[in-house]
């Protein structure tokens, strides 16, 4: 028995021994590695035409590091993040205040890519208006931002929520099922669904996020603590992402071609994404989403969305007021909890892209 | 040491102590991860502590949401009127079971029909259903009785073709009728069986129905679940899923005591 005993101990050792040194080498030779998570929206699209064209590595390159970007569905990339299993993740202003930033994960919003200008939308049969909405059903998923454009659209017309009965929808079948369903009279959702659920006959828009600009910002947000000790990694994604802003807000067949790679991973056709960014208010320059970050509106929109977030129980159950989560701003003003902030908006990497100092 | 023998007769303390075990090493690796990650983010929501789970629970169970509803009733009740009303379906998949195994005209017609059925994965024509039966209760009842359902008619047919001809064609001679035959003879000898079938596809049937909630619902389990998700709320979720699990527990109890109280005579 004995000496089989020992051999199996020197094997052990022997294979820690080797696992060790080939963990060790690897942190020790390569380059610092972070990951991106990133979910099919026609303002995101561009994120995986910089993957697929280099445009990403290149800009990692120059800062030598690598990045890996991940395509995700768009909750589980948000639950991803939150479990820090990706670095940065694109998500809604909405998500990164109620997901990441009440879960105690401090959270920069490094780029502001677009808002949403119509991309969300409440649509109708049988001309029913908002005021009819009343004790109807309504398809939508339930605390994201359709409730939330719902909500400002039922306020806007001094209307109760709790008059409308929701019907929670998953987003993958909202469309078929509110376009097979002839009684179902309202349904909110977003776009491509928006475009889908438009082609068919009788069906109208009674209220869009262009009626409410710059209140769904589309961002893409990093750990804090990831960006400040590698400032690398947020120069890096800057640059990749005002890179391919430049190509796509050229005129001609290089940006058709660059749109063509980001409708195709969306699954549409170069038409229909070209139609969805119409109602996508892209911040082509850097210097517009700096303005914007740095501006007053941006702390009144964001006041609506923290209002919501509270009031449906988003910041925690245990929440005890709006002020839950502080959200600081780029000329240090802190809306809530100054003790606890936890949302950052940082405009200084997308200035440095404007003053071309990447 | 007789840890491998397999002869090994472990005491009464042993017996009482050891299936414990695998449960609190679960519960300490939960509670030790929780504190962990609490003293590294007091705010974490991922891995909530056990004072957290209670406060969860008691939210959802005792206090009004902001609906002005106890979540945790309201959700209940509606989960568990789907769960009966597919359980029931289930039971007429037994009747078609029974006929199948006893008349072979029935069987020509749906054996093959079945077998087909059966195959299909139902999650994958959700789509296919929605369309043809809405987003109401009726669609969630249909996936679970498109999921589950051809499983307990096959193993109706299966155990009803087993039962010995001889038995069959002695009841006959006996002067049974072919109705008496199949419902006084061949559904009894062989029901305690196919209630063992329903119980073990228990699982399945809350999996569909969570399935079903978590596309379009007012209310239930799965429900709040895919919901409450959209806050990371595992305070809410991880006492929701010991309370399906509770639930179905019970369930499972249920149909176990029925066999042994009603069919003694099985397995003897």
């Amino acid at each position: 028995m004995k000496p089989k005993f020992y051999r199996y101990i020197i094997f052990t050792l022997v294979l820690a021994a080797v696992m060790s040194l080939s963990f060790a080498g690897n942190t020790w030779a390569k380059p610092k590695k972070f990951k991106a998570a990133w979910s099919i929206y026609a303002g995101w699209q561009p994120w995986d035409y910089a993957n697929q064209s280099g445009i990403l590595k290149k800009w990692a390159d120059k800062y030598n590091i690598e990045i890996e970007l991940v395509r995700m569905d768009y909750i589980p990339s948000i639950e991803a993040y939150v479990a820090k299993k990706v670095d940065a993740c694109v998500m809604t202003n909405m998500e990164a205040l109620d997901m990441p930033a009440a879960s105690g994960i401090n959270t920069t919003a490094l780029i502001l890519g677009d808002f949403s200008n119509g991309n969300d939308a409440v649509l109708t049969r049988d001309n029913t208006g908002i005021k009819d909405l009343n004790g109807e059903e309504i398809y939508l998923v339930e605390l994201s931002v359709s409730h939330y454009l719902l909500a400002r659209a039922l306020e806007m017309n001094n209307m109760d929520e709790r008059n409308v009965i929701l019907v929670n929808t998953s987003d993958s079948d909202i469309a078929p099922a509110f376009i097979a369903n002839g009684n179902q009279k309202a349904v909110v959702t977003w776009n491509p669904l928006v475009m889908q659920i438009l082609q068919e006959p009788g069906i109208s828009k009674i209220f869009d996020s262009s009626k409410i600009p710059g209140e769904i910002l589309d961002l893409m947000v990093v750990r804090t603590g990831v960006l400040k000790e590698n400032p690398e990694f947020g120069k890096a994604l800057t640059g990749a992402w005002y890179e391919v802003m430049d190509i796509m807000s050229q005129r001609g067949s290089t940006a058709d071609e660059a749109m063509s790679i980001m409708a195709e991973s969306a699954g549409c056709s170069l038409t229909e994404y070209k139609m969805q960014l119409k109602t996508t208010a892209m911040f082509y320059k850097p210097q517009g989403a700096v303005e914007y970050t740095n501006s007053e509106e941006i702390k009144q929109k964001m006041n609506y969305v923290r209002k919501f977030c509270f009031e449906h129980g988003l910041l925690g159950e245990n929440a005890r007021s709006v002020d839950e989560v502080g959200i600081k701003y780029p000329d240090g003003s802190i809306q809530g909890d100054t003790n606890n902030v936890y949302f950052i908006f940082d405009s200084s990497f997308m200035k440095m892209a404007a003053d071309g100092k990447l | 040491m007789s840890l491998f023998k397999v002869n090994a007769k472990p005491s009464i303390n042993a017996g009482r102590i050891l299936p414990l075990l695998p449960f609190i090493i679960c519960i300490v690796a939960y509670i030790i991860t929780a504190q962990v990650r609490h003293d590294e983010n007091p705010k974490d929501k991922l891995v909530p502590t056990s004072k957290q789970l209670i406060d969860g629970f008691r939210r959802s169970a005792f206090e009004e949401d902001r609906k002005g509803e106890y979540r945790l009733l309201v959700d209940t009740i509606a989960s568990t009127k789907r769960f009966a009303i597919g359980v029931a379906f289930l039971f007429l998949g037994v009747i078609i079971g029974l006929n199948m195994g006893m008349l072979p005209y029935f069987d020509l017609v749906f054996y093959k029909f079945f077998l087909f059925f059966d195959k299909i994965p139902a999650l994958a024509i959700l789509p296919i259903l929605f369309i043809v039966f809405g987003l109401g209760e009726v669609s969630k009842i249909a996936l679970i009785v498109i999921g589950v359902m051809p499983t307990i008619v096959l193993d109706t047919y299966l155990r009803a073709k087993a039962v010995p001809r001889e038995q069959i064609t002695k009841a006959l001679t006996l002067d049974a009728s072919h109705l008496e035959v199949m419902y006084r003879i061949v559904l009894p000898k062989i029901f305690p069986k196919v209630l063992e079938t329903i119980r073990l596809n228990f699982k399945a049937v809350i999996l569909f129905l969570i399935a079903g909630e978590s596309l379009a619902a007012t209310a239930g389990l799965g429900y709040r679940i895919f919901v409450v998700r959209r806050y990371i709320a595992m305070d809410i979720i991880i006492p929701y899923v010991i309370w399906i699990s509770f639930l179905a527990f019970l369930a499972d109890l249920a149909v176990r005591i029925w066999i042994r109280k009603k069919y003694t005579w099985m397995d003897k």
